[in-house]
């Protein structure tokens, strides 16, 4: 099997102390480094999320959909792509996100075709194709899901810098998982980390910036 | 159409405990809607309290096992955890089991549940000074899963 991740492109100092600063901290604290460069960089574009442009990370993913075709981010090149890590069984977080989502590609109007929503399992034990497919088709029939085997989605978790942990409750488990939403320009870049907690507006309003010619 | 769905405050049906403890009063109920094979999900609604009571436990019969949760974010991470010692709520305050926060975990679905559909919820509270134990339960309605946004969260998950 190839890498998930074959990458050279080009990097801003600032980016590339802050990926250190990241990966030593994989975790909750991880974008409080990305918070100070959306200071820097993200007001200046007017962004509301946090601005990621030129990072070093989440460059590309090999992943199966739920007709088992490997899909990789070139496939969706000239649409803006909205990537989230998630699980089915989340009862709170991911159905909200996916709502949002939804909701987003509305608000964008004639341009909502121009989103593409991606959904990445990181619960593929338990998510299966049937179940992911049912899942997003109640969000937008639009929407895809992705899953890979362990070691894929570990290589694609790392190469966007999304933890995730299963943990015991009752007789089953639930996934702690990197609740952001990573949103890749029409050439394919990665633009953006937006927070859970910005709304449908905050999202639509730097979705559209992207669309916006330069 | 959702909103009416929402609007739909939980019938509280009267049990024969409620006389003596009227202490709590469930409104807003509604549990989120599944797709076939999924296994979890929540259920949400208010909790007024005239008594400093405690929600230790719940049941139903559309799940094996009921549990009370918390969700939080910590930094850009959603974390869920199981509150053990129960959701703990003051005399006269109303605790809000919403997404972003708290709310009742239904594990181990027995059926596939769709929008407009009700599922019973027995909700298990003990009082905080007498430490006797009673039960309130409810039907909540079903909100279609993508159906309507749960709201932007305020960013507070904790009061
Ligand atoms: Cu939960």
């Amino acid at each position: 099997m190839p890498p998930v991740i074959a990458h050279h492109s080009p990097r801003r100092a600032a980016l590339t102390r802050l990926g250190g600063i990241a990966l030593a901290a994989l975790g909750g604290a991880s974008l409080l480094a990305c918070d100070k460069l959306a200071e820097a960089t993200g007001q200046r574009a007017g962004f509301r999320g946090i601005d990621i442009t030129g990072a070093d990370y989440g460059r590309e993913f090999r992943l199966t959909d739920v007709d088992g075709r490997e899909r990789t981010l070139a496939d969706f090149r000239g649409k803006l792509v909205l990537l989230y890590f998630g699980f089915v069984q989340c009862p709170d977080v991911c159905p909200t996100a996916l709502t949002r989502a939804a909701e987003v590609k509305r608000m964008l109007g004639p341009d909502g075709d121009k989103l593409q929503v991606i959904f990445v399992t990181v619960d593929p034990d338990r998510d299966t194709p049937e179940m992911l497919r049912q899942y997003m088709a109640a969000f937008d029939p639009s929407f895809v899901a992705l899953r890979g085997d362990a070691e894929r989605l570990k290589a694609t978790a790392t190469e966007f810098k999304v933890y995730y942990k299963q943990v015991p409750t009752g007789s089953s488990y639930t996934m702690d998982h990197t609740a952001l939403s990573y949103v890749f320009d029409t050439q394919g870049r990665l633009r953006l980390a937006l927070r859970h907690e910005q709304t449908a507006q905050d999202y639509a309003h730097d979705l559209a910036l992207l669309l916006r010619p330069a | 159409m959702q909103r009416m769905t929402l609007t739909l405050a939980a019938l509280v049906l009267a049990s024969a405990s409620a006389s003596a403890h009227a202490q709590v009063t469930v409104s807003d109920a509604w549990v989120r809607g599944t797709v076939p094979q999924q296994k979890a999900t929540g259920a949400f609604m208010h909790i007024a309290a005239e008594q400093d009571v405690r929600l230790i436990a719940g049941a139903s019969p559309v799940a094996g096992v009921v549990e009370i949760h918390e969700m939080a974010m910590e930094g850009n991470v959603m974390k869920m955890r199981e509150l053990k010692g129960g959701l703990p709520i003051a005399k006269g305050a109303t605790a809000e089991l919403k997404p972003g926060g708290y709310h009742v975990m239904l594990m181990d679905l027995k059926q596939t549940l769709k929008g407009g559909e009700t599922v019973p919820v027995t909700l298990t509270f003990e009082d905080a000074v007498s430490k006797k134990t009673f039960t309130r339960e409810l039907m909540a309605p079903v909100k279609a899963l993508g159906g309507a946004t749960s709201g932007p969260h305020s960013g507070q998950h904790k009061h």
